[in-house]
Order: C-alpha cells, then sequence, then structure tokens
C-alpha cells in the first residue's frame, strides 16, 4: 500500500517535471537543457517575493509563474532563435544558459537549510492506513489538473491545435498560416510556466537546492526518452513507469538506487526501442 | 560589419592566395616565400608551444600549462566530434574521469608505473566510453547529448552513494612522474601529436566518411558502411584522447577522485572550441590556451568562473559563431581589396 500510494505520488511529481521539457521539445525540437535551471530559479524567485517583498503566497505563486513565461519567451526570442536549426548550437546554447543560472545561484550561496518554501496546507491524511502530507495530496491534484488542461488545450484550442500542427509537421503548418516563430515563443513559455509550476509544488517538500537544477533536468529527460521525446501520452505513462520503479528500489533494494533508475531507464529504452513508448510519429526520423 | 561595405559604390572583394589550387589543402609551391607561408604558422604554434614551458619556468605555471594541455586534448575531441562526426558531447568530465579512475586503479592496485598505466588507461578509457555510450549511437538527434550530459553526474552520484572507489575522497597516492621536465614536455608533445595527426586523419579516407556520417548518413549507409561503427570509432578516438588527459591528470596531482567528474571539463572544451573556431581543430587548442590560464585568475571565483565561460559561450554562439581561427585563417589565405559596383 506504501508503495502504490507514494508511486502514484511521486509518478505525478515526474510527470509535472517533464511536461513542460517534452513540450518544448515536441514543438520546436528544441532540447531545452535549461529546464532544470528554469525550475530552481523559479523556486529562489518565490523564496524571494515571500521573505525579501513579503509578498503574500497568493500573490507570489502567479508572480512567479507569469515572469517565468516571460523568461522562458525572451530565451527564444532573443538566443535560441538565432540559432534555430543548428543542433550543436541548439545544445550548446541551452546547456550553457542553464549552467550560467545554476551555477551563478551555486555561487550565490542559495544552498543549505535555509531556503524552503512553505507548503500550502499544513497537516496530513490516511489513506488506506498510510500517513501522506496534504502537500503530496495537492501536487496529485495539480499533476491531475495539469494532464488534463493540457489535453484540453491541445484538442480543443486554437493555439493548443496550432502547437499539435507545427509538432507534426512544421512546413505543412506555416503553409496553413501559423506562425513558427511565435509558437516555439508560446511554446518555450509554457514550458517555462510548467516548469516553474512543478518547481512550486514540489518544493516545499523539501529544500531548495542547486543540484536539484540537474536532478529535473536529468529525471525530465529520462521520463520523455522513454516516454518517446514529444509524445505527451508516452511521458505521462513513462512517469508512472520510472515512479513506481524509483519506489520499488527505495523500498526493497537502496534509496541511493534512486537514480540509477533513470539513468538505466534511458540506457534500456535506447537498446531495445529507442523511440520511446509511443515515440511512433517520428521513428523513421530519429533512427538512421 | 565595416560601414562602407554597405555604401553602393564599392564593396570589399575577397580572393583567394594564388597560391592555392581549387580547393583547401592543395597548393602550388613555386618559391621559398611560398614554402614559409606555409610553414611558417605551423612552425610558430609548435615552436611557441614547445617553448612554453621554458618561457614560464615558475612551478605554479609549469602545473597550469599541463592542465592546458588536458584541456586541449578533451577538446580537441569535443572538435572532432561535434564537427566532423556530428556528436555534441556535453560530458568532457565522463572521459576524463574514466581516464583518471582507471590510471589510479592501476597505478594503485597492480603497481603499475606511469609508462604503463597512461597507455593502458587511453585504451582502456576509450573502450569503456565507448561501450557506454554504444546505445546512443545508432541514433540521430539529440541522445548522445542527452546521455553524456548525464553520465558524469550519474557516476559521481554512485560513487558517493555506493562509497566505491575510495568514496568522496577518491584515490589518494598515485604515482607522480619522476621529472617535472617530463612531466610538462610529455603532454605538450601529444598535444602536438594528437593536433596534426587528427588533422592528417580527417582528410584521410576515414575523415571523408566521418563527414558522410555527419552529413548525411543516408548515403553512408548507401555505401555499404554502418554508420554505428563509425560513429563508434570516432567516439573511441575522442573519449581515448579525454581518457588520457584524464590519466595525466591522476598522475600530475597523485590524486584520483570524483571532481574529475566536476562540470570544468565539460563546459571549458565546448566554450574553447566555440570560442577558436569549431572544425579547424587548431582552433580549440587556442581557446584552451586563453581559457584555462583565465581560469587560474579567477580561481578566488568558485563557480563563478563556470558561469562566466557560459555566459561567453552564450555571446559567442549568438554573435560570433565562426571563432577566432576561421576568422584568422580567412584573413591570413586571402586578400582583400575595394571594387566599384
Amino acid at each position: 500500500m506504501d508503495i502504490l500510494i507514494y508511486g502514484i505520488i511521486n509518478s505525478f511529481s515526474l510527470a509535472l517535471m517533464a511536461i513542460g521539457f517534452t513540450l518544448v521539445y515536441g514543438i520546436s525540437r528544441l532540447p531545452n537543457f535549461a529546464h532544470g535551471a528554469l525550475y530552481v530559479v523559479t523556486g529562489f524567485g518565490v523564496w524571494w517575493f515571500l521573505n525579501k517583498l513579503h509578498l503574500s503566497y497568493i500573490v507570489a505563486i502567479p508572480l512567479a509563474l507569469v515572469l517565468m513565461g516571460l523568461i522562458g519567451a525572451a530565451i527564444y526570442r532573443f538566443v535560441l532563435i538565432r540559432v534555430r536549426g543548428m543542433a550543436t548550437s541548439e545544445i550548446i546554447a541551452t546547456y550553457a544558459l542553464g549552467l550560467a543560472v545554476l551555477e551563478f545561484l551555486r555561487w550565490r550561496g542559495f544552498r543549505g537549510m535555509t531556503y524552503r518554501l512553505p507548503v500550502f496546507v499544513e497537516g496530513s491524511i490516511t489513506i488506506g492506513g498510510v500517513p501522506v502530507d496534504l502537500q503530496r495530496v495537492v501536487v496529485v491534484g495539480i499533476g491531475i489538473v495539469v494532464v488534463t488542461f493540457m489535453w484540453l488545450f491541445t484538442h480543443y484550442n486554437k493555439t493548443g491545435l496550432a502547437l499539435r500542427g507545427m509538432a507534426q509537421d512544421e512546413h505543412a503548418a506555416m503553409m496553413l498560416g501559423i506562425d513558427s516563430d511565435w509558437m516555439a515563443v508560446i511554446a518555450m513559455g509554457m514550458g517555462s510556466i510548467l516548469a516553474g509550476l512543478s518547481a512550486i509544488a514540489l518544493l516545499p517538500l523539501g529544500n531548495i537546492v542547486v543540484e536539484a537544477g540537474y536532478n529535473v533536468l536529468i529525471l525530465s529527460i529520462a521520463v520523455c526518452i522513454v516516454g518517446g521525446l514529444g509524445s505527451w501520452v508516452g511521458a505521462i505513462i513513462a512517469s508512472f513507469m520510472i515512479g513506481f520503479l524509483q519506489i520499488i528500489t527505495v523500498a526493497y533494494i537502496q534509496s541511493h538506487f534512486h537514480m540509477v533508475v533513470a539513468l538505466l531507464a534511458i540506457i534500456i529504452t535506447l537498446i531495445l526501442k529507442p523511440s520511446g513508448l509511443f515515440g511512433r510519429q517520428k521513428e523513421l526520423e530519429e533512427r538512421v | 560589419m565595416n560601414e562602407q561595405l554597405t555604401t553602393p559604390e564599392r564593396r570589399k572583394e575577397r580572393i583567394d592566395r594564388g597560391i592555392k589550387v581549387r580547393t583547401e589543402g592543395i597548393y602550388a609551391i613555386s618559391s621559398w616565400q611560398e614554402v614559409a607561408y606555409l610553414v611558417l604558422p605551423r612552425l610558430v604554434l609548435i615552436v611557441g608551444i614547445l617553448l612554453l614551458p621554458l618561457l614560464m619556468p615558475s612551478l605554479y605555471w609549469g602545473r597550469v600549462i599541463s592542465i592546458v594541455g588536458i584541456y586541449v586534448l578533451l577538446a580537441l575531441g569535443f572538435d572532432f566530434l561535434a564537427h566532423y562526426v556530428g556528436l555534441v558531447s556535453l560530458g568532457g568530465a565522463f572521459f576524463i574521469g574514466v581516464g583518471g579512475y582507471l590510471a589510479a586503479i592501476l597505478n594503485k592496485s597492480l603497481g603499475l608505473p606511469p609508462a604503463l598505466t597512461l597507455p593502458m588507461a587511453t585504451v582502456g578509457g576509450a573502450l569503456i566510453c565507448t561501450l557506454l555510450l554504444l546505445p546512443a549511437l545508432p541514433l540521430r538527434g539529440v541522445y548522445f547529448a542527452i546521455v553524456t550530459l548525464m553520465y558524469p553526474l550519474a557516476l559521481m552520484r554512485i560513487i558517493e552513494a555506493l562509497n566505491i572507489l575510495g568514496g568522496t575522497d577518491g584515490i589518494l597516492g598515485v604515482a607522480s612522474f619522476p621529472y617535472r621536465w617530463l612531466e610538462q614536455y610529455l603532454i605538450l608533445v601529444i598535444v602536438i601529436v594528437a593536433l596534426f595527426g587528427l588533422r592528417r586523419l580527417v582528410n584521410e579516407d576515414i575523415g571523408l566518411v566521418f563527414r558522410g556520417v555527419k552529413d548525411n548518413d543516408q548515403a553512408v549507409r548507401a555505401s555499404g558502411l554502418s554508420i554505428t561503427l563509425y560513429k563508434a570509432i570516432g567516439v573511441f578516438i575522442a573519449s581515448g584522447l579525454g581518457s588520457l588527459g584524464g590519466a595525466y591528470l591522476s598522475h600530475i596531482y597523485m590524486w584520483s577522485g570524483i571532481s574529475q567528474f566536476a562540470l570544468d571539463f565539460s563546459v571549458i572544451p565546448i566554450a574553447a572550441t566555440v570560442i577558436g573556431g569549431g572544425g579547424t581543430l587548431v582552433g580549440p587548442l587556442l581557446g584552451c590556451f586563453i581559457l584555462v590560464p583565465l581560469s587560474e585568475f579567477l580561481r578566488a571565483f568558485g563557480t563563478l568562473r563556470i558561469v562566466i565561460y557560459a555566459v561567453i559561450l552564450v555571446v559567442f554562439i549568438m554573435f560570433r559563431s565562426e571563432g577566432i581561427m576561421v576568422y584568422a585563417q580567412r584573413k591570413y589565405h586571402q586578400f582583400e581589396r575595394w571594387v566599384k559596383v
């Protein structure tokens, strides 16, 4: 029962982390190696709003999310647009950006126990004999809301449909009058907002540390590869697989292997089915 | 850009010097001046590198020169992989770490001297890295970058968590080089050999196949060659260079530890390549000679160094993606004149 409940919670956390990454990659074929940095920046941003500017939590969260959206859009509009299409430069540019942000925060001394976000709701409830913090329940709730919202958005909204069109065939989408750069800006902005949202939901469970940036990046990449890069359904199913695997490893083997699970998942996926579980659409393109 | 360039009456015209025949690398030489024209840059480079330890005899700068050499090996590997084989490696630290640990283990547990551990760590490290990276090789796209990014981080965690290979303390008491001059000149000679060896390699037949893998892999496949095999050979060469650097590092510091998986080793080679000029192979060397001493000056700033590299990297890739060497080669091999439009 422990495993079931914490597995579900862990899976939703992973899904929250990964969905922003997979959104950006799916639409603009842009591997956003700055994803983890955006996650951590949101955490520190909210912390700063709360403790230095003394804003209330309700104000700080939307403010941080809007800011993240703007930052993400700005990154695409001012940096990535210049290297679009050059795979080497895209990878290096996003990686360097993420690194700059994370190491800057580390240099400024953002580490240790001092940086915490308050939980949304105090207390815990018992589900099937297992005590669970309410914050974790909130994480699952946010996860469900985000997944549902993303599904509705990409199926019943004009912008969402345009994004999906871009993901499927950029040239055809452009012929139908969809502005490819503008869509990529939106995707990058939304991806950043999602990264921020996951940070706000997950960070109250622990300290805000710079390392989390790298962990989140690795975990979201693992989820995306197992699910098939750019496939949203795949990402959600993969986050459940990896989420449960992680909890089972922690329960039965050792908690240190938490990260190794993600690495092994990537390697095994690449060997057995490189396009991932649901990466059918681009299978032929990516396999040599 | 020069503003005169855009005036409607005249524009700048670039013409190859007469010595160059049709393509890169073929020259018609008819005088000693022209021989000098070709030999001089290479000679200046080689002599300059070999003179460095004599010009900077202090112990501190001697060490810095050795470190520069290690970074040059990594950067050469990165440039070769990225611009000739088409694989972007974000994990130079992975190669360094594997080579470093391997050399330390061979030295400590088998008692082999550096003369044996260096070649063994090079080949062994290259084999290990290639095998571990093999799953990502049959694929196009970002998979290779992702996997190389993950390995150093994951290995660091695993060593820390399982407390194997000396855990967080690392492996202490690795043998050092017997003479100081040997330590310095060996790495410089290796650097020169690696540089000119790679330059030769990419112009051989196999170099053409490598470039084919990068630009049009289906054509390579249609020729009956295995893309995965050639990518593996490319990775083997690059990771061998990196492992050699790592082994050298272990012997210089007489220590091997998890800081060999640190980000510096991943970022500086990339930054050096971008600044120096990707695809030239000399560029990364130049970039390392600029960046690594800079890094020594900035040592007091801690991880701010990485921030500085990353920012330099982004700025260069946005505004000056050709790099120093490409620019310099253009100025050297071509002359410019104004022509009336």
